[in-house]
């Protein structure tokens, strides 16, 4: 009874996260911020969902291969999600460090007062 | 209740393939491409799973969406990720495509549904197959024994083509050379994780080859699992230290060497007065020579599955390293 439940919360839990995780891949605004919503995906939400239906089938052989995958899913994912990440700054995509609205116009302001004053 | 949820599964499987077929033809970027098509083959595995094809389900993942997708992705290093920037949109093609479609489609009309109980297959050949099976091979796995003994002419056939296959490429791209560089390029982190990762895929690759009479797998499907060990070898420390393990020059041979080890297990039993690959012939129990004959067929397969898909990958990053 209380297993069947805490399987259901962790379905549940890794439904959410896999939902969270595709928004984010989808919204989120640049590739490095994208790529930690997708390993977010991987990294959690899968576990979870793996561990809702080992909670389900109890202590079988079958059980034994999930938990094996699960252990393969929590080295593999980050470290493939490291090497994208490596790639990517390699291959020159650099991290967008975007300002705030106001701080963007303050900044501005600044710029065309330093380009007035070199003038 | 369970068959619409099948219904279900199927109908949003299949759905995602036509999406994905547009986005290709939509796309410019060959990367992007690549990567919708190994999408696709993983969303065909995931199709035969449904249909309880989990032997085809399995080489679909390991063929289709792993080794097609590496591959594609090299032959890119050569091609440049760009396509060609014309579009010549030829009346004839959008003729010739759509008369052909609907032949197809007007084809399917003459198949019995999915499932149907009194589809041909299913009143012939499904029940002769499935008792002679248990009667005659006695193994588990219904599939592997339609593969390598009723059906063994074919499997020879295919082992035939992925060897010519391999033998194609290399006659047209060559090896090439590669030296190993001084210091290969630092990164712990990938260094640390794969290499017991190598260990395990090289044990999975083992199991899936001499497990494939027990469950689903079988040779093929080993001999990319294992080539899939050793491209990762070569992807994280550098094609010329992949050569040292396994030199390029004896690829060729350990090809042909599985399929002569296929060729020679039929040609056995030609010597004991029986058909070319009646296992039968190989004990002096038929059971224990189906065994056997399985056994050293499907070892053919890996071995020549496994050369083939790493001397094809050899090839394309060899081209590569020479210009």
């Amino acid at each position: 009874m209380i297993i069947s439940f805490l399987s259901d919360i962790c379905l549940l839990l890794g439904g959410f996260f896999t939902l969270t995780g595709a928004l984010g891949l989808l919204r989120f605004p640049n590739f490095y911020s994208r790529l930690h919503a997708a390993s977010v995906t991987e990294s959690l939400a899968a576990p979870l969902l793996i561990t809702g239906v080992i909670l389900d089938t109890g202590l079988t052989l079958d059980s034994a291969k999930l938990v094996l995958i699960i252990l393969i899913m929590v080295i593999a994912n980050p470290t493939i999600t490291h090497a994208l990440c490596r790639a990517a700054a390699h291959g020159g995509v650099n991290p967008e460090m975007r300002l705030k609205s106001s701080e963007k116009k303050q900044s501005q302001t600044d710029t065309e007062l330093s380009s007035k004053e070199s003038k | 209740m369970i068959g619409n949820l099948h219904l279900i599964i199927d109908v949003c499987l299949l759905a995602f393939l036509v999406l994905i077929v547009f986005a290709v033809m939509k796309v410019t970027n060959l990367f992007v491409a690549t990567m919708l098509f190994g999408i696709f083959s993983f969303v065909t595995a995931l199709l035969f799973l449904d249909l309880d094809a989990v032997d085809v389900a399995f080489t679909e993942a390991a063929v289709g969406a792993g080794f097609s997708t590496v591959l594609m992705l090299a032959a890119l290093r050569l091609s440049g990720a760009v396509e060609n920037a014309k579009h010549r949109h030829s009346a004839l093609g959008l003729f010739i495509v759509v008369l052909t479609g609907a032949a197809l489609i007007y084809g399917t009309s003459d198949f019995p549904n999915m499932g149907d109980a009194n589809a041909p297959v299913q009143l012939h050949l499904a029940p002769e197959f499935i008792q002679l099976t248990q009667e005659k091979i006695d193994i588990p796995n219904v599939v592997t024994a339609v593969l390598a003994s009723f059906r063994g002419y074919d499997t020879f056939g295919e082992t035939v083509v992925i060897f010519s296959a391999g033998v194609a490429v290399l006659l047209l791209l060559g090896m090439g050379h590669v030296e190993p560089k001084n210091e290969p390029e630092q990164n712990m982190v990938l260094w640390v994780v794969v290499k017991p990762f190598i260990a395990l895929i090289l044990i999975f690759g083992l199991y899936v080859q001499f497990h494939g009479d027990f469950g689903a797998g079988g040779g093929f499907q080993a001999g990319v699992i294992f080539a899939s060990g050793m491209i990762l070898y070569s992807l994280v420390f550098g094609e010329g230290y992949a050569r040292k393990v396994i030199s390029s020059r004896i690829l060729p041979r350990l090809a042909a060497l599985g399929v002569l080890i296929y060729g020679v297990t039929g040609l056995a039993s030609l010597l004991w007065d029986k058909p070319f690959l009646d296992y039968n012939a190989l004990s002096s129990n038929p059971v224990s020579g189906q065994h056997m004959g399985i056994l050293l067929v499907e070892a053919g397969v890996g071995l020549a599955v496994f050369a083939t898909v790493l001397l094809i990958f050899y090839s394309f990053s060899g081209v590569n390293h020479n210009e």
